[in-house]
């Protein structure tokens, strides 16, 4: 039993989240959500660190690593709330990695980690990056489809969400193979895992630092009370991406069960803990300049596409139901 | 990252397993009315685990433990609770006490104390709490005077579990009045079985009692039952404190799982599990469960990497409390009237889950000490 990243996770990490703060701090996701657009210098620097092929293998020119080391690049951008199509390209590709045929890996995989083409995922209703891709993972509840963008028809949505671009498809494709759709789900978790962070530790550090009352707000129970309750949020929808990361990996066995305790824990802290951190922030928290408001408009949309609630609490139910015996009578 | 157990876990859990299935299977994890026959069997159970090794895991091999890892204490916390048995007799001196004096205590000491209390000979209290000195430790106001060799103690105690079947009991007392607060504190070993000491059972919602109030007038405790040193109560109580939640958190995450699979085959007898609306409450607890058992893995592996645990160490509590209330007060929504009734499992287990927010510690002051020591966010007002 370790329930720990590795020395080698904890290295992707760190690099991860020093590349972010020093290119992409808020003015630079401000500065590209408000003009609609990805991001590009930034995501050349990624291409050319080979994030997108992270779990890739090799023989497609990724890095061969796992669902685990994804999760955590998707947790810094997620921090990061960086506007690059890293999502949908890193995880499109996972998923044509763990659900493809040898064909389509080699019609896709090589362009994507490349950065020459470009992938959306997502749900008909909800595709991040569909519009105009060069192929398109959809999910819904019988699985998970493969469409060609020359085979899509895609309209620009646009969402709350400007730091990403968001489309609707209609398309037959073909069809992925297993579990892809969880593992979509547990990416997207992994993704608010650091959204949670990043809005956890702003309001940490506007409320040890604002003053009321002659004393720092962070010392009124009310408000200490928020932040403990955003932790609890943001540490549960930890420990189900990484079981959830850890299940794709080592016991696919487990990963739909895993996945939908990721995407419940996953979909109540990517609203709770964004919109706690606008409350704790008071009337700043409510203005464009302080920037929590991408954290929450982001967790909005991540909730969404994690395709509600109510669907993963069934889906436990069930999970839950199977274990147990039910006496006759 | 891995999350199964490795081969050596596995063993452990299996001859564990292989052990409670050869052992009387336990009459009821729940007091029955004659609450004293419930303790006597939790003691013959405790002499059982001991003959064989298993009563206190944890502990090093030359007190009589196993020195076990904190994963293998786990699971036999979870092996525990899977078989329905109860917690130990003599739980508080196998998790606190034996602890606190194997760190702080003298040869003598250490020679004197531990074996009875792992064969359950002598059971042990926890005199903490006081009627002004609950969630505010340090306030403690019951005095011990010195009188030729003896200290000489008197106070009142609250909240004493088991100190009605208790030989000893972890006292904290003050013995400076002129130092502050937390510097004229001093822990005892304090035998109960003396006239100064009066025990008076306290009658809890559930009707049973599981907690007393103590009344310590003139109770002597000689000098050498001093333990880690005249005005060093406050360091002695935190080892004890530390040692508080450990183990405990597999134990009651097991035993709330198998509460939510109890109601799950309730729900399935009704026919409910179809409902909706029902579908999403059981899958909402089952979360709740999975994200406990999860952090609590989480929290172990931190320790036994780093020492210490992370932030996710000090919410298990808490989630635990909140979960068992959500789920206890669920099942009353969803059975009825046949959840209330008088003596029932359900009702029980109703009015017992109102207690968990506030026993080893209130929701309020777990969550100050996760916005101050976690978070680090100033002293709570």
């Amino acid at each position: 039993m370790d329930f720990d990243l590795t020395e080698d996770q904890k290295e992707i990490k760190n690099v991860a989240r020093e590349l972010l703060s020093a290119r992409s701090p808020w003015p630079k996701v401000r500065e590209a959500a408000e003009a609609d657009a990805y991001d590009a210098a930034l995501w050349q620097e990624i291409v050319g660190l080979g994030w997108p092929g992270i779990a890739v293998g090799e023989s497609h020119g990724g890095q061969g690593l796992g669902a685990v080391e994804l999760a955590v690049l998707l947790e810094e951008l997620g921090y990061a709330c960086a506007a690059t199509p890293f999502l949908a390209t890193a995880t499109a590709a996972a998923a044509i990695q763990a659900g493809g045929t040898d064909g389509q890996r080699e019609r896709w995989l090589p362009g994507l980690v490349a950065g020459e083409l470009t992938a959306g995922i997502g749900t008909a209703e909800l595709a991040v990056d569909g519009h105009g891709a060069d192929v398109i993972v959809l999910v819904d509840d019988d699985g998970a489809r493969l469409i060609a963008g020359a085979d899509a028809e895609t309209e620009l949505l646009r969402t709350i969400d400007s730091t990403r671009r968001f489309a609707t498809v209609r398309g037959d494709g073909e069809p992925l193979n297993g579990d892809v759709a969880d593992r979509g789900r547990a990416a997207i978790a992994a993704e608010v895992v650091g959204i949670s962070q990043r809005a956890l530790e702003m309001t940490l550090a506007y409320v040890k630092e604002r003053k009321q009352f002659g004393v720092a707000v962070g010392s009124f129970q009310a408000v200490a009370h928020r932040c403990a309750q955003m932790l609890l949020h943001a540490e549960s929808a930890r420990s189900t991406a990484y079981y959830a990361a850890w299940a794709a990996d080592a016991e696919p066995s487990r990963l739909p069960e895993a996945a939908a305790l990721a995407a419940a824990a996953g979909a109540t802290a990517a609203r709770e803990v964004p919109a706690s951190a606008i409350q704790a922030h008071g009337g700043i928290g409510f203005t464009w300049e302080a920037d929590v408001h991408w954290l929450y408009k982001r967790g909005e949309v991540d909730r969404a596409l994690l395709g509600g609630v109510k669907r993963h609490h069934a889906v436990l139910a069930r999970a839950a139901a199977q274990r147990v015996t039910v006496p006759a009578g | 990252m891995d999350l199964t157990f490795s081969e050596p876990e596995l063993a452990f859990r299996d001859e564990l397993r292989a052990w409670f299935a050869d052992h009387s299977p336990p009459p009821t994890s729940e007091p029955e009315a004659d609450e004293d026959a419930h303790y006597r069997w939790r003691r013959d159970f405790q002499r059982e685990l001991a003959q064989d090794g298993w009563a206190a895991v944890h502990w090093p091999p030359e007190y009589g433990g196993r020195g076990a890892t904190l994963t293998q204490s786990a699971i036999f916390f979870e092996e525990l609770g899977r078989s329905g048995a109860p917690l130990p007799a003599n739980v508080l001196g196998l998790l606190l006490a034996g602890p606190t004096i194997m760190t702080w205590g003298t040869p003598p000491q250490k020679e004197r104390y531990l074996t009875p209390i792992l064969t359950a000979e002598e059971i042990w209290c926890q005199g903490f709490s006081e009627p002004d000195a609950g969630s505010d430790l340090a306030n403690v106001k019951t005095r011990a005077v010195k009188d030729g060799d003896d200290w000489v103690v008197t106070g009142q105690k609250v909240w004493t579990s088991a100190a009605q079947y208790s030989k000893w009991c972890m006292l904290v007392a003050r013995t400076d009045t002129e130092a502050a607060k937390h510097k004229g504190l001093t822990y005892f070993l304090m035998d109960m079985e003396q006239e100064g000491v009066q025990v008076r059972p306290l009658r809890q919602i559930t009707g049973e009692s599981e907690f007393n109030e103590l009344f310590i007038d003139g109770a002597r405790i000689p000098d050498e039952n001093v333990l880690g040193g005249v005005g060093n109560g406050w360091k002695v109580a935190l080892t004890t404190l530390m040692n508080e939640r450990a183990g405990l958190a597999f134990f009651l995450q097991v035993r709330m799982r198998q509460t939510l699979d109890h109601l799950i085959a309730e729900a399935a007898q009704r026919d409910l599990l179809d409902d909706p609306i029902v579908a999403d409450r059981l899958g909402e607890l089952h979360l709740k469960a999975e994200v406990l058992r999860l952090t609590a893995y989480r929290g172990l592996t931190a320790i036994e990497k780093y020492g210490q645990p992370g932030p996710e160490g000090s919410l298990t509590k808490w989630m635990w409390s909140e979960t068992n209330q959500q789920l206890t007060q669920f099942a009353a929504d969803l059975l009825g009237p046949t959840a209330l009734q008088a003596g029932g499992r359900w009702s029980y287990e109703l009015l017992r889950a109102r207690g968990n927010s506030i026993e080893g510690g209130t929701t309020e002051v777990l969550k100050n000490i996760v916005a101050e020591r976690v978070l680090g966010l100033p002293k709570a007002r």
